[in-house]
C-alpha cells in the first residue's frame, strides 16, 4: 500500500509540474495600469511580441503588455471578459458580425476621426482591406497582419508523377478526382472536424455560380436567402464531389488546428488542399524541406461554367485587426493609439512578416515580396489580393455568431450527407435575422 | 436524506448534534450552488449575447429550446451514453475491483497498471486518443493494420461507440478503486463459512460479494449515472460534438450555445434542464438502495 501512495504522489507531482511549465508566461514586466494586448498564438504572434518589446524598449510611459491564446479559445475568453468589463486594451479581430456585436454594445472606440488627424496611418493600407474593419460606415478596426485569401494548394510531385495539371475549370477537378482515385492518392486533403474549412467550397463554389449579391441577401436578412438556387447548386456541387470520392478518407475526423489536413498534402498522401494563405507559413515551419525543394504549389479556385461570379473574386480573411476597447482608461487608450500610429508596421515589423511568408496588408511592399525567399507564393498571393474585383470575409466571421454556429454545423452533415441542400436552406433560412 | 432521518428519530432522542453544525457548509452550498442556480434560472428567462444589454425574453428561451430537435437529439445522446457508459462500465469495474482485491503480489502490480488512467487529465486523454485514432496517420495506419485505420472519430454511426469506450477507458479505473476497497472491508469468515458450505469461487462471488457490495454498487451506479452529464471536456476536445450533431451531448449543447452561438438565455435554460435531470437520478439511485440504511449486512454469515 505504501508503494502505491507513493507512485501516485510521484506520479501527481509530476503532472503538476507539468502544467505549471505549461502556465508559464513571457514576463514581459511592465509597469501596472499599463495597456493590454492579447493576441492569438501562430505564425504572426513573435513578430506581433517583438514589435511590442521594441516599442516598450522606446517608449516607457507608454507600454503595454501583451499575452497569447490559442485561437478558438481566444474567441471564448475575449468575449467573456469584455461583457464582463475585464477585456484587454487591444482586441484582436477578424472584424464582421462579431466586431459588429462590439460595436453595437459599446465595447470598442470609432476610430474613424484617428484616422482623419492621421491620415498616414490610413494610406499605408491597402484601401480593400480597411473596409472589413469598418461598420456602417465608421472604422472599428485596424489591420495588424496579413492578407490572407483561400487558394488550392497541390504537391506538384504527385501532379508530375500523374502527368497532369492544376484544375482551371470545375469540370478539371472533376477529371482529377478520377486520375488520383485511380492512383490510389486522396485528390484533396480536407480537415472537416474543425468545421470551417469545409466553409471554403460553399464559399467559393457559391461565389463562382452567383456572384458575392447571394451571400450579401443572407448577410442583409432578406427571407428566404438561403435558397438562391446558387447555394442550393453549390450545396449539391459538394455532395457529389463527396460522392466521387473528392475528399480524403476519413476527413470528418481530421482537424485543421493540429495540421493534419496539412500533413496529408506533404507526405503525399493527398494531392491537393483548400486552404488559406495562413497555411503557408505553416508549411514552411512543418515541411521545411518539402517547400525549399519548390515541392509546393497553390493555383487560384477554378471556374464554374454558367456560373455569373466574377472568377477573380476571393474569399478568406483580409487581415487580422485591432479594435482599442472603450474600457480602457485615457491612459492606456492614449497609449494604444501612438502604437498603432507609430508602432505597428514599422520597417522591421513588415520585413518580419514577409520573412515568414504573408503578404502584409501594407502598399509598397512589391519590391520586398519580389526580393523574398518565398516570392512566388508572395507574389501569387498578393495578384490575387490586389486583382479580385471582391475579397469576401469568411461568412462564419462575418455572420452574427448565431447564424454562423449553426451554419458550419448544417454544412458538416451536407459534407456527410446526412441532409440535402434543400433541408440545409430551410434550416438556415430559419435562423435569419436572429 | 437528513430530513427523513431526523423525521425518523424525532422523539426518540431529541439531544442530536447541533444544527448549528450544518451552517459552515450551508454557508458554501448556499453561495456557491443555491446563489448560481438562482441567477441561472433568471438568466434562461432574459436575451444575453455576452456583451450587449440584458433584455427580458420571459418565456422566449424555454419555449425555444423545448421544440429545438437539435435540444432533442442533445437529450437522446445523453441517454444513450449514460445507458451505453454504465453498461460497459459497471460489471468491468466491479470483476476487475475483485480481482485487485486479492492479496497475491501480481494483483498489486496489475492494480497499479489499471490506476494509471485515472491520473491523466481528461484534456491529455482525450487528445492522446485523437491523435491514436486518426485515420491517416493514427494506429491503424502506423502499424499497417487496415481493421484499425476507421474512420472512428468521423463516422456518425461509430462515433458514439468510440466515445463510450473513452469514456469507460479513464473512468473504470476509479470505481475499480472503489470495489476493490469495499471487496476488502467483506469479512473474511463469510467466505469461510462459504467454503465450508462448498461453495466454489463463483459461488462465492455471486451469494457473498455482490450481495456485501450492495451500497458500494449504488454509491458507483451514482457516480456513473449522474457523472455521465458532467461529460464534457474529454467530448469536446475528441470531437467537439460533431460529426454534425452525433455526439453533442446536452452539457456540450449547452456550452456551444452559450460561447459559440453566444445565446445566454438559451444556455441557462439548457443548464437548468440539467440539473433538473441530475437531481431526479440521483433521488432515484437513492430510493433504489432501500430506505432502511441500519439492516444488518453480515446477518446470517
Amino acid at each position: 500500500m505504501k508503494r502505491r501512495t507513493l507512485t501516485s504522489v510521484v506520479a501527481g507531482a509530476a503532472i503538476l509540474a507539468l502544467t505549471l511549465t505549461g502556465c508559464g508566461s513571457a514576463g514581459n514586466a511592465v509597469p501596472e495600469g499599463s495597456a493590454t494586448m492579447w493576441t492569438i498564438s501562430g505564425a504572426t504572434e513573435p513578430i506581433i511580441k517583438e514589435s511590442v518589446s521594441r516599442w516598450n524598449a522606446a517608449h516607457e510611459d507608454e507600454s503595454i503588455k501583451i499575452d497569447s491564446f490559442a485561437d478558438d479559445a481566444f474567441k471564448t475568453k475575449v468575449r467573456t471578459a469584455i461583457g464582463a468589463g475585464e477585456g484587454p486594451t487591444f482586441i484582436y479581430g477578424w472584424g464582421g458580425g462579431v466586431l459588429r456585436d462590439y460595436v453595437e454594445a459599446g465595447e470598442v472606440e470609432d476610430l474613424t476621426d484617428f484616422l482623419k488627424e492621421n491620415p498616414e496611418v490610413s494610406e499605408r493600407y491597402l484601401q480593400s482591406v480597411l473596409a472589413t474593419g469598418q461598420v456602417d460606415g465608421k472604422t472599428y478596426g485596424l489591420p495588424n497582419g496579413a492578407n490572407t485569401p483561400v487558394m488550392i494548394y497541390f504537391n506538384k510531385k504527385v501532379f508530375d508523377d500523374a502527368g497532369v495539371t492544376p484544375p482551371k475549370t470545375w469540370d478539371d477537378l472533376l477529371k482529377l478526382v478520377k486520375v488520383f482515385n485511380d492512383k490510389g492518392i486522396a485528390p484533396f486533403s480536407l480537415g472537416g472536424q474543425s468545421k470551417w474549412p469545409n466553409l471554403m467550397w460553399l464559399q467559393y463554389l457559391t461565389d463562382r455560380i452567383g456572384g458575392p449579391e447571394v451571400f450579401q441577401a443572407v448577410i442583409d436578412g432578406k427571407p428566404g436567402a438561403w435558397s438562391n438556387p446558387a447555394i442550393i447548386k453549390a450545396l449539391s456541387m459538394i455532395q457529389e464531389l463527396v460522392d466521387a470520392g473528392g475528399f480524403v478518407n476519413g476527413f470528418s475526423s481530421i482537424a485543421a488546428d493540429s495540421g493534419a489536413d496539412r500533413a496529408l498534402l506533404h507526405t503525399g498522401k493527398a494531392a491537393m488542399l483548400m486552404q488559406g494563405a495562413w497555411a503557408y507559413p505553416t508549411f514552411k515551419t512543418d515541411a521545411p524541406q518539402f517547400v525549399k525543394d519548390d515541392n509546393l504549389g497553390f493555383a487560384p479556385f477554378p471556374t464554374v461554367a454558367g456560373g455569373t461570379g466574377d472568377p477573380k473574386n476571393i474569399v478568406g480573411n483580409p487581415s487580422n485587426f485591432w479594435s482599442i476597447s472603450s474600457k480602457a482608461t485615457p491612459e492606456q487608450k492614449k497609449a494604444a493609439l501612438a502604437y498603432l500610429k507609430d508602432g505597428m508596421f514599422d520597417a522591421e515589423y513588415t520585413k518580419q512578416l514577409i520573412d515568414t511568408g504573408s503578404v502584409p496588408v501594407v502598399t509598397g511592399v512589391e519590391d520586398q515580396l519580389k526580393k523574398s525567399e518565398d516570392a512566388d507564393f508572395l507574389t501569387f498571393t498578393y495578384n490575387l489580393a490586389s486583382n479580385a474585383p471582391h475579397f469576401q470575409l469568411s461568412w462564419d466571421q462575418a455572420l452574427p455568431s448565431v447564424q454562423g454556429d449553426a451554419m458550419l454545423t448544417h454544412l458538416d452533415q451536407i459534407f456527410l450527407k446526412k441532409i440535402t441542400p434543400e433541408e440545409f436552406a430551410t434550416n438556415m433560412n430559419k435562423t435569419l435575422g436572429k | 436524506m437528513t430530513l427523513i432521518t431526523s423525521k425518523r428519530h424525532r422523539g426518540a432522542h431529541d439531544a442530536g448534534p447541533s444544527g448549528w453544525f450544518v451552517a459552515p457548509a450551508l454557508v458554501f452550498f448556499v453561495i456557491f450552488a443555491v446563489v448560481p442556480l438562482v441567477g441561472v434560472i433568471a438568466l434562461s428567462l432574459a436575451n444575453w449575447n455576452g456583451i450587449g444589454a440584458i433584455t427580458w425574453a420571459g418565456f422566449a428561451n424555454w419555449a425555444k429550446v423545448l421544440v429545438d430537435p437539435v435540444t432533442g437529439n442533445a437529450l437522446v445522446v445523453t441517454a444513450k451514453i449514460m445507458v451505453f457508459s454504465y453498461i460497459v462500465q459497471a460489471p468491468i469495474s466491479i470483476l476487475l475491483g475483485a480481482f485487485v482485491a486479492g492479496k497475491q503480489r501480481y494483483r498489486a502490480l496489475l492494480a497499479v497498471f489499471y490506476f494509471i488512467p485515472l491520473l491523466l487529465s481528461s484534456a491529455a486523454v482525450a487528445i492522446a486518443f485523437k491523435a491514436l485514432l486518426d485515420p491517416n496517420f493514427g494506429l491503424g495506419a502506423g502499424l499497417g493494420i487496415p481493421a484499425l485505420a476507421q474512420d472512428w472519430l468521423g463516422n456518425p454511426d461509430l462515433v458514439l461507440f468510440v466515445v463510450i469506450f473513452v469514456i469507460a477507458w479513464q473512468f473504470v479505473p476509479f470505481h475499480t478503486l472503489i470495489y476493490q476497497g469495499a471487496v476488502r472491508q467483506i469479512p473474511a469468515s463469510m467466505y469461510e463459512a462459504a467454503r465450508l458450505d462448498g461453495a466454489g469461487t463463483i459461488a462465492q462471488f455471486f451469494h457473498i460479494t455482490l450481495p456485501q457490495l450492495k451500497y458500494t454498487i449504488i454509491t458507483s451506479s451514482t457516480l456513473m449515472v449522474v457523472g455521465s452529464l458532467t461529460y464534457f471536456d474529454l467530448i469536446f476536445i475528441l470531437t467537439a460534438g460533431g460529426p454534425g450533431y452525433s455526439t453533442r451531448l446536452l452539457p456540450l449543447h449547452m456550452y456551444l450555445t452559450g460561447f459559440r452561438s453566444n445565446d445566454m438565455g438559451a444556455a441557462a435554460a439548457l443548464g437548468v434542464i440539467l440539473v433538473v435531470i441530475g437531481l431526479l437520478l440521483a433521488l432515484m439511485l437513492q430510493r433504489l438502495g432501500g430506505k432502511d440504511r441500519s439492516a444488518n449486512q453480515t446477518e446470517g454469515a
